[in-house]
């Protein structure tokens, strides 16, 4: 026999869909069918059934050999290289639920760790730009409801956000968007020719980092202003008739990802995109809105900012807060040497980091806590293996519009495994025992 | 749990009528009691220090998401201002927008053991819970915004009044909320369009109701509910030159309206941060206060209460659910602006600003603020609040206090302002005599705003019975002159008593506490027209799940207390 779990929350992508059903075997064993997700949400609910799951931590040797060690050693492994780093680097959290950073602050406030997370190598530069211009945004509902215009610039959620474009922003009906798709206009502006970039009303092939250019020639074309004859390789009159299509509807929506972030001038283009949505507003109603990545890296920055005040590369080493971005970042710390020993929660540094970063990992003391193989946990001396955050273990979660929402556990982790709050919960108190607080 | 008796104090308590007497308060098993009542107590020695109840703060942004906001887009707003861990605390920093932990320490060493978040959004509800239950010490309650929200517009359009009713019995439960909040009733909802409502009766786009029919019929709602609290109200028009006449329109409306619950509370209506709406004149260049045309009408209308919104003239985050006028302040500041539109429901909006001695406005705003205190006959209807941070961080009371209680010191800080005879030509302020005694004080800060939340039966008096929340303040009201005096002292209490536990003392945080998260679950005879709307709405309209809409209080709140309401009948 088997049941349905509904309203099941995916720890996959921002979109951080909440419509999902899982069918389930009777004893909360084992996951048989995921319907509703795309398909990328589907294989991470698969892959946490996988038989040669690893369950057991691992060490790792000098000479590179595996060998398996109890919960009880990864704690004590984990809390004394805490403990007797100067400056620990403790980074990812952006697959993880909130309660698990909660638990991963207190941790490095006591041994004076610096806390990163994903942000660091795809929205931090956002970050930056919201400290200097601030945001005008918006729910997706919002969107949903409201938006006429669309704007995806330098992201590709066909691909990486599957469910944005049907759940929120191109197809739904809402409220005063009974018309669905049909009465939205939705420009891309990417160098590549996406598939997003394939569906597009307008889509703006600009040269590749020409994205400041472009954004300012809109803002110049809103006023009314004199361009050139081409910016960023688009004619000046297709600028002029996309800045028209933006000012004449009743709702528009910038969507922004990694094409833009990391790119030449990375947060000044955001700046920018910002300054444009602002300028928008004098005429109309206009919002934008990071694609953000990983499932709560938004919770992370929410997290952090309300017990520290940053939204990330926040470093507490000193005994209080400091935040300072090329300085306090993950990988500036490691380039630079600054930091003695890593541990890695929620993410794979070990994919997405520079190979300087990832070489000077695997010089440390470290520790990879992953549910799977990664290139992380392959670099790192101790490899802890957990429950699947929002399949085995329920817990907050924050979508990319900074909504909340209570991820389910759908099915029993393998038995004794723990989850990242449990695990972290155990070297907290290891770490107290050895610091002699109370 | 431990006993206390605190002798030799001079104790102030507008509820029971003790002004300045010397009289010992005893506590035990976390609640006041007479002293006979007790064994073997620890004696707590407050000769020569004033004894009150701790305060209770009925509006202030502390927690959620545009609070969060404030934090994550000004680092500058932490500088100078950490503090390392130490003992029970956490470190903490940040000036108007102070980490949770800072916003526990602070107002925990200010005496305040109650502190209620004035604003959440109900599909935020989860965020601002989560920021109450990391806040130590303090007991907390928030409340959501009702007044813009599409269930409420339409109900209200359509004359459905039980409809309203059941709807606000079940978000309140879905999202554990403690009462009914109003910011810029239309207006907000405008602003999903850009537009606003500027008056009471700007009809909101689309929704064809007036921000008029919103208050009254949400009022009304409230009586019928037989809630705590009356409806809080921030109205249309905030900060703009002449909307003083706004303002008196919106008290207007509740003219007659008796209150109607079993918590002790009178007034169907309060009025948030009235400073902001008091302005006369009718541009920045001749804005001059109505503070005296406000009082009158609050004077002489004893179903309401209002607080003040005191600026302090610092450097600080004022932040909103009032979208359109956070808009209409970058436009005016030039400084990095923050909004987000929030489905079906509300907006927010939020934008750094500096209140200069240098700049005349900045002034008037300030003399207009204590003034409304000092017009006030009734000192348990007119409540001590910044706004937080909106006017001024709520770490300012003290200062605030001084300023009430000492024509020299407000002369003082009128003195110091560039433009300080233009500040006087356009308000009242030196002209005003009175000085506030402690126990008006009293009941501005903790006996009125108890009584106002509908909670005098658990804070805001040391009457037997109560929950034993107590501070002592190193001030003799007998023989101290200089006003600098109760800024210290109401900054650093001597000691703070938390539910019968000792969680300050001599102005440190010695406790964590054993913070409780106040919400209202009213009873409601079953609406299955209101349970369908809802489900419709989330199927088409919300991007969220009804069901992954609820707060779970296991996750996200730290010792729910319920208050529970029948209004079945
Ligand atoms: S779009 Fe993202 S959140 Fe939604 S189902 Fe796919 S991976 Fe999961
Ligand atoms: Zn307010």
């Amino acid at each position: 026999m088997a049941k349905i779990v509904t309203d099941v929350v995916c720890p996959f992508c921002g979109t951080l869909c909440d419509d999902l059903e899982v069918k389930v075997t009777d004893d909360n064993k084992k996951i048989l069918e995921v319907c509703n997700a795309c398909v990328i949400g589907t294989e991470k609910f698969l892959h946490s059934q996988a038989e040669d799951r690893l369950k057991v931590p691992q060490m790792q040797d000098e000479e590179g050999n595996w060998k398996e060690v109890s919960i009880k050693d990864a704690v004590e492994y984990t809390a004394q290289t805490l403990c007797n780093a100067k400056k620990p680097l403790m980074y990812g959290w952006s697959s993880t639920n909130c309660e698990a950073q909660s638990v991963g602050h207190e941790i490095a406030e006591l041994v004076g760790a610096v806390v990163d997370n994903t942000a660091t190598v795809c929205h931090g530069t956002t970050l930056i730009a919201v400290q200097d211009v601030g945001v005008p945004s918006c729910t997706l509902g919002e969107v949903k409801n409201r938006a006429d215009r669309i704007v995806f610039w330098g992201c590709n959620p066909a691909h990486a956000h599957p469910r944005h474009m049907s759940r929120y922003s191109i197809f739904p009906r809402g409220f005063f968007t009974g018309k669905g798709h049909k009465a939205r206009k939705m420009v891309v502006v990417d160098p590549r020719s996406t598939d997003t970039a394939k569906m597009a009303d307008v889509h703006l092939q600009l040269e590749q980092g020409r994205d400041y250019e472009l954004l300012s020639a809109l803002r110049v074309a809103l006023r009314g202003a004199p361009l050139p004859e081409t910016v960023a390789g688009i004619p000046r009159e297709t600028i002029q008739d996309v800045a028209a299509t933006l000012k004449s509807g009743r709702f528009v929506i910038i969507f922004f990802g990694m094409g833009v972030t990391q790119s030449l001038s990375k947060n000044h283009n955001i700046d920018m995109a910002i300054s444009l949505t602002r300028d928008l507003n004098e005429y109309t109603k206009a919002a934008i809105m990071p694609m953000r990545g990983h499932y709560n890296v938004t919770g992370s920055g929410q997290v952090l900012g309300w017990q520290f005040g940053f939204p990330y590369c926040v470093d507490l080493s000193r005994g209080f807060a400091r935040y300072n971005p090329g300085d306090s970042t993950s990988n500036d710390l490691l380039r630079r040497g600054e930091v003695d020993a890593v541990f890695v929660l929620g993410s794979d540094p070990g994919a997405h980091f520079p190979i300087s970063s990832v070489k000077k990992i695997a010089h440390l003391p470290s520790v990879c806590v992953d549910p799977h193989h990664t290139p992380t946990s392959a670099v790192c001396k101790l490899h802890m293996p957990v429950a699947f955050v929002g399949v085995e273990e329920a817990g907050c979660a924050y979508r990319m519009d900074n909504v909340p929402i209570e991820t389910r556990k759908v099915v029993e982790p393998p038995e004794g495994m723990v989850s990242d709050e449990e695990f972290l919960k155990m070297v907290l108190k290891r770490v107290r025992e050895i610091k002699g607080v109370a | 749990m431990a006993e206390y008796l605190i002798k030799n104090g001079f104790v102030f308590d507008p509820i029971l009528g003790i002004n300045g007497d010397k009289t010992d308060v005893a506590i035990k098993d976390g609640k006041i009691v007479e002293s006979t009542a007790l064994s073997n107590p620890k004696v707590i020695d407050a000769a020569g220090k004033t004894v009150m109840a701790a305060g209770v703060d009925i509006h202030a942004h502390v927690a959620g998401p545009k609070v969060n906001v404030g934090r994550n887009f000004r680092p500058e707003d932490k500088l100078f201002t950490y503090e390392a861990g130490n003992g029970v605390k956490r470190m903490a920093g940040g000036f108007s927008v102070p980490t949770v932990f800072r916003t526990g320490y602070l107002y925990a060493k200010m005496g305040y053991g109650t502190v209620m978040e004035a604003a959440m959004p109900p599909l935020y509800a989860r965020h601002t819970h989560e920021e109450m239950r990391d806040t130590p010490i303090l007991d907390q309650g928030a409340y959501p915004v009702f007044g813009n929200n599409w269930f409420v517009l339409e109900y209200l359009k359509n004359h459905e009044l039980e409809n309203v009713e059941a709807y606000i019995s079940w978000l309140l439960r879905t999202t554990r909320g403690y009462a009914i909040k109003i910011v810029n009733p239309g207006g907000t909802e405008a602003w999903g369009w850009g537009l606003n409502c500027n008056s009471i009766h700007d009809p909101v786009p689309y929704f064809d109701i007036t921000p008029a029919q919103i208050m009254k019929g949400l009022m009304e709602a409230n009586e019928a509910l037989r809630l705590p609290h009356s409806v809080h109200i921030h109205t249309n028009n905030l900060g703009n030159p002449g909307n003083y006449e706004t303002t008196l329109e919106t008290f207007k409306l509740f003219e007659g309206a008796k209150a109607n619950n079993d918590f002790g509370r009178k007034q169907v209506m309060h009025h948030t941060h009235v400073q902001f709406h008091s302005y006369g004149g009718d541009s920045w260049g001749n804005v001059e206060s109505k503070a005296d045309a406000i009082m009158d009408y609050v004077n002489s209308h004893d179903n309401m209460t209002i607080d003040l919104g005191c600026v302090t003239l610092d450097e600080t985050t004022t932040m909103t659910a009032d979208g359109p006028f956070e808009h209409h302040l970058t436009e005016l500041n030039h400084l990095k602006w923050a909004n987000t539109d929030v489905e079906l429901e509300t907006a927010a909006g939020v934008v750094p600003y500096i209140y200069g001695k240098n700049i005349k406005v900045c002034g008037i705003q300030w003399a207009i603020g204590l003034e409304l205190a000092l017009m006030a006959k009734d000192p348990m209807r007119v409540f001590i609040t910044t706004d937080h941070p909106n006017a001024g961080p709520f770490f300012r009371y003290p200062r605030v206090m001084k300023w009430l209680m000492s024509k020299k010191a407000r002369e003082a800080e009128m003195d110091s302002l560039k433009w300080a005879e233009k500040v006087r030509d356009a308000t009242f302020l030196s002209g005003i005599d009175r000085e506030l005694t402690l126990y008006e004080i009293a009941a501005m800060s903790r006996a009125g705003t108890a009584q106002a939340l509908g909670l005098s039966s658990m804070y805001g008096s040391l009457k037997p019975g109560l929950q034993a929340d107590v501070a002592v303040y190193d001030y003799n009201p007998e023989t101290a002159e200089d006003p600098e005096l109760i800024e210290k002292a109401f900054g650093n209490a001597a000691y703070l008593f938390k539910g019968g536990e000792v969680v300050v003392k001599d102005g440190d945080v010695v406790s964590n506490g054993n913070k409780k998260t106040l919400w209202v679950d009213v009873k409601v005879n079953d609406n299955p027209q209101v349970r369908r709307d809802v489900t419709e709405k989330f199927l088409r309209y919300y991007t969220v799940t009804e069901a992954n809409y609820e707060v779970n209080e296991k996750v996200f709140m730290k010792n729910p207390y319920r208050i529970e309401v029948d209004a079945t009948q």
